[in-house]
């Protein structure tokens, strides 16, 4: 009935065992988070627009119905069609009868998380239609066959030799050409034919304005400008926590989404639609796929505040030395950690336990979603579900046998510590024991501290100053 | 049931706790420049600001610039500045754009805080122009640039059938090891025109 | 650590059996008799009667002027309600206590009990020179984080129980963990939140820096600890109990356990790559994430190093357990200690 579970222990620790890469791929993105703070702290305000951020999407999931309606009513106005999906499938379905009413054989897409979760592209290209990924970054894993590793630098796994390979291959530039500004220049070239030659284009939607009936999409490349200007065909899929009451809000938001993704004060292109263009068509897919089911969670719901900035996974110090594939979901890191168990807990059990809960995902978070805290509401949601391993479940049941009582704490503690160092080193660091796989054990003191604190206090005013 | 009435009903079902807008009127970021920070964020970005005294300097600086100087094909839609070597209103299918090497178009006004100049299509039919053109230029009125965003979204007035952008700087991507490649798919250089003597609310002929 | 050194197998024996099975540590402590204090820490002096202290009178009343600490290091989060007390008398007289003296709680991590009593004694120690009565409560065992933090609630929830049990009759309960701290303060309202008692036990309950800083009013340590240190700031302290300014957040720079240590004389902090970066030890993250977490640890281990630190210290035994697992298999010369023990004056 479900997939076969995520092991993400078992995925990072294949990543970890190329270290040099690993630590390569931690400080690509340590680099990103570094402009994120820089870009931060020019604004003397940033806390503030955080705070705002996250109490504008709280209003708005409180009113959501209702400004879904009112963007309807608007954009409709505008000119646009507005369809609405429960589901991928749905969502699916929906895009392809657009692209088959208009004869569109060659799709050109711009970045869509929602399209990746709803897996549009093998559907479409099961209907013969060519799907081309249009951002670079999309457009190299697309080559590459694989499912992007970061929502906003989707071939961030990649090194400059492995793109050079790839174009190499598809693209035939020179064989072990590795220089970007080459390598970007060839996919110009290529992206431009395809863009010339489409018959429809597919954007995500960052924001949705219900006051308006507006969308702004943001990119850097202009890949998604370009993708729609040219045919006369624009579908933009977006989930339906994408919504924000008024134009004005956008102000803070666009204040903080690229400074939270990349560094960068503001996307290179905020395009903001307010209809079709003139002799075109827009559709726009209000899909839900879950979403509603979300906002019912108490627990959960914040996570629907999400701009997709990325910067949760640039500073997830695990993320960064696991990589975006050990989390085997559309959206990986933190915030994807929190998302796929909702979708599914049985098969994403350990996403919420790969986590040291450092907390660093909540405070770089441009909306302020609690986000350490909500993965650890999810691991008492997964051990509640039974999908915890019996190792765990039966450890925690005996720590807490031993820990409410004093006197087996105190004998067991006292045990170990005359004990264990005392045994043979292959007793105590083997293949049962993770913990000295590199790391010695603590050391083991004679004296435990409530030992040392009853000597001391049995024997008033004797020298305690220093205890060894 | 529809779909849509289904997602309603299921949003509605929730119930959340009501929680209010929060005010935006804030003490938000002003800079004793705007001009003067706009120029230096859109440096950063990858841009370029030319700052001109009036429509003649501009024409004059506009003719120093490679870019244009270069272009076999160029389309000025600002008055009095540069030249037009395609038949533009002629143009009824975007694709025909593809080949012009330079443009100069009218933006709206200029963000301190980010660098952006608002853009829209309003007198400009193809806004495909701002995008697959090779090299872009925009001209403000140097009294237009705002300090911050939110001074920005009080001064648009949204909801017309009307396309705008926010354009910060060429083309750009870092998606090859975070490496930055300018002029990704769009234009490979931006270069603003502020003009001082213009109206602070400037309207380019067109 | 030279203390920790293995006993040689003599020792073992003369101290078998182990000291918590000697009759001659039974009925010390509090036993389940919690309201009965029976030593007043490190003075010798008869017990007093637990009836006697009201918490809430037996905080000391404000002394005097009010130490000189930045504004934002007062900021801290839960620190409503707490009256500011000033004690200039710090260490001048050690072990003397102060009049109106307040009674602390000492909670001992368990770990920290078990393998690092050092720590331990630091922290009685350093509140006993602060002018505060200290008591161990003897029955307290673990805060259930362990539990809580894998999802087991049900496991974590008579450990929560029975630590507002042991801790109430305290006027503070001060434990030298960050994350411990923040285990109560934080995250214990999902098994307390209606019971009587547990907001006090909020209030009241701080990590041992930020006591010293904000309750205690401890401006200098008039010790001396000449050593290159790198700090490594513990997640839970700094993003839960936001006891400096974290790198994430605009917010003007500050640190209670930097402040606490640049008083200390002869110790020269080192500057960080990465000024707050996880260690990687997140409690059974460490063994069920065995991959990343060393690599992460490795990582911070090699930032102190390349900063030049002698000695790494942090106000999480929890990290430094990790960090020194990583340092001596890999026999580097870094040593780690409790901020405790250099505040308390210990050598290295």
């Amino acid at each position: 009935m479900h997939d076969a579970a995520v092991d993400h222990p078992k995925l990072a620790a294949e990543f970890t065992r190329d270290k040099p890469r690993a630590h390569w791929h931690d400080a690509t993105l340590w680099f990103v988070r570094h402009k994120r703070d820089k870009a931060a702290q020019s604004l003397p305000e940033w806390e503030t627009l955080r705070e705002t951020a996250g109490a504008i999407k709280a209003h708005t999931m409180a009113h959501l119905a209702d400004y879904l309606e009112q963007f309807e009513r608007a954009a409709t106005r505008l000119g646009a069609h507005v369809h609405w999906a429960a589901d991928g499938e749905e969502h699916n379905r929906i895009v392809l009868e657009l692209l088959e009413q208009h004869a569109a054989r060659r799709v050109v897409k711009s970045k869509s998380m929602l399209t990746e979760e709803c897996h549009l592209n093998p559907f479409l290209e099961e209907h013969g239609i060519e799907v081309i990924d249009t951002d670079l970054g999309e457009r190299i894993v697309q080559l590459a066959g694989t499912p992007p590793s970061h929502i906003v630098l989707p071939a961030i796994h990649l090194k400059k030799e492995d793109v050079g390979q790839l174009f190499h291959e598809h693209l035939g530039t020179t064989a072990g050409a590795t220089d970007p500004k080459y390598l970007a220049e060839v996919a110009r070239g290529h992206l431009r034919d395809k863009f010339m030659r489409a018959d429809a284009g597919i954007t995500g939607v960052n924001f949705a304005v219900a006051e308006t009936g507006g969308l702004i999409v943001c990119t850097n490349e202009g890949n998604a400008d370009l993708g729609v200007s040219l045919p006369k065909l624009h579908i933009a899929s977006m989930g339906i926590e994408k919504l924000i009451p008024r134009a004005k809000d956008l102000g803070v938001f666009l204040r903080l989404l690229a400074r939270s993704a990349t560094g960068q004060p503001i996307t290179t292109y905020s395009s903001h639609f307010h209809g079709p263009r003139p002799g075109g068509e827009l559709h726009i897919v209000l899909v839900d796929n879950g979403r509603s089911e979300l906002l019912g969670s108490d627990d959960f719901r914040r996570s629907l505040h999400c701009i997709r900035c990325g910067a949760c996974m640039n500073t997830c110090p695990v993320y960064r030395r696991s990589g975006g594939f050990s989390y085997r979901s559309t959206v990986p890191g933190p915030i994807g950690s929190i998302l796929a168990p909702a979708r599914d807990p049985a098969k994403y059990h350990s996403l919420p336990f790969a986590c040291s809960l450092c907390g660093s995902c909540t405070d770089v978070c441009p909306v302020k979603i609690d986000l350490h805290h909500q993965l650890l509401t999810w691991r008492g949601e997964i051990a509640r579900e039974g999908h915890l391993p019996a190792t765990k479940r039966i450890g925690m049941k005996l720590g807490r046998i031993v820990l409410a009582r004093p006197w087996l704490y105190k004998l067991l503690g006292a045990w170990a510590r005359r004990i264990v160092p005392r045994l043979p080193r292959i007793l105590v660091y083997n293949r049962l024991n993770p913990w000295g796989r590199q790391r010695e054990l603590p050391p083991f003191p004679r004296e435990s501290f409530r030992d040392q604190y009853h000597r001391r206090h049995d024997k008033p005013r004797q020298d305690t100053d220093r205890h060894s | 049931m529809t779909s849509r009435d289904k997602i309603l009903t299921a949003i509605r079902k929730a119930r959340l706790p009501a929680a209010d807008l929060p005010p935006l009127e804030r003490d938000w970021i002003t800079y004793p420049d705007p001009l003067e920070q706009f120029g230096e964020v859109l440096r950063q970005i990858g841009g370029a600001m030319v700052r001109v005294a009036d429509r003649a300097e501009l024409a004059h600086r506009l003719e120093e610039l490679p870019v244009y100087r270069d272009a076999r094909q160029a389309l000025s839609l600002v008055e009095g500045a540069g030249r037009t070597t395609i038949d533009w209103h002629g143009i009824d299918d975007p694709h025909a754009l593809e080949t012009v090497d330079f443009a100069i178009l009218p933006g709206q006004f200029g963000v301190a805080e980010n660098g952006a100049v608002w853009v829209t299509d309003r007198g400009v039919r193809q806004r495909a122009i701002y995008f697959i053109v090779q090299h872009l230029a925009l001209a403000i009125s140097s009294a237009s640039i705002l300090h911050n965003m939110h001074q920005a979204y009080e001064r648009l007035e949204l909801g017309g059938a009307e396309f705008g952008a926010f354009i910060a700087g060429p083309s750009k991507t870092a998606d090859i090891e975070q490496s930055l490649v300018v002029g990704a798919h769009g234009p490979r250089s931006m270069t603003v025109f502020c003009v001082d003597s213009a109206e602070p609310t400037p309207r380019f002929g067109v | 650590m030279g203390q920790y050194r293995r006993p040689p197998v003599a020792v073992i024996l003369m101290v078998w059996p182990p000291t918590a099975m000697r009759p001659a540590n039974q009925g010390q402590g509090l036993g389940g008799n919690v309201g009965v204090l029976p030593i007043v820490a490190g003075t010798g002096r008869p017990t007093r009667e637990a009836g006697a202290i009201d918490h809430r009178n037996r905080i000391s009343p404000v002394v005097g002027d009010q130490p000189a600490l930045p504004a934002e290091a007062r900021s801290g989060t839960g620190l409503a309600g707490t009256r500011w007390i000033a004690r200039r008398q710090f260490w001048a007289d050690s072990r003397t206590p102060v009049n109106e003296m307040a009674t602390v709680g000492l909670f001992i991590p368990c770990y920290v009990d078990q393998l690092y009593p050092r720590v331990g004694m630091a922290t009685l120690e350093l509140l006993e020179r602060a002018g505060y009565e200290v008591v161990f409560p003897e029955e307290q065992t673990c805060c259930g984080q362990p539990m809580a933090n894998t999802g087991c609630s049900a496991d974590a929830r008579p450990l929560a129980e029975r630590f507002l049990r042991i801790f109430s009759p305290f006027d503070y309960v001060v434990a030298p963990s960050g994350s411990c701290v923040a285990m109560i303060r934080h995250h214990y309202d999902e098994y307390l939140a209606e019971v009587p008692g547990f907001a006090e036990l909020k209030a009241k309950t701080f990590e041992l820096c930020e006591f010293l800083t904000d309750v205690a009013g401890v401006t200098k340590l008039p010790v001396r600890f000449p050593h290159r240190v790198g700090l490594h700031q513990s997640c839970h302290g700094l993003r839960e109990l936001r006891l400096g300014s974290a790198s994430e957040r605009v917010e003007p720079p500050f640190s209670k356990v930097r402040q606490l240590l640049a008083t200390v004389d002869g110790v020269e902090l080192v500057t960080l790559q990465r000024p707050d970066e996880c260690c990687g030890f997140g409690g059974t993250f460490a063994v069920a994430e065995e991959a990343v977490s060393c690599l992460m640890g490795e990582d911070r281990v090699a930032d102190h190093e390349g900063a030049g630190a002698e000695v790494l210290t942090a106000n999480d035994m929890s990290c430094l357990m990790h960090l020194d697992g990583l340092i001596r298999r890999q026999h580097k010369p870094l040593r780690v200690m409790h901020v405790a023990e250099i505040l308390a004056g210990y050598p290295l």
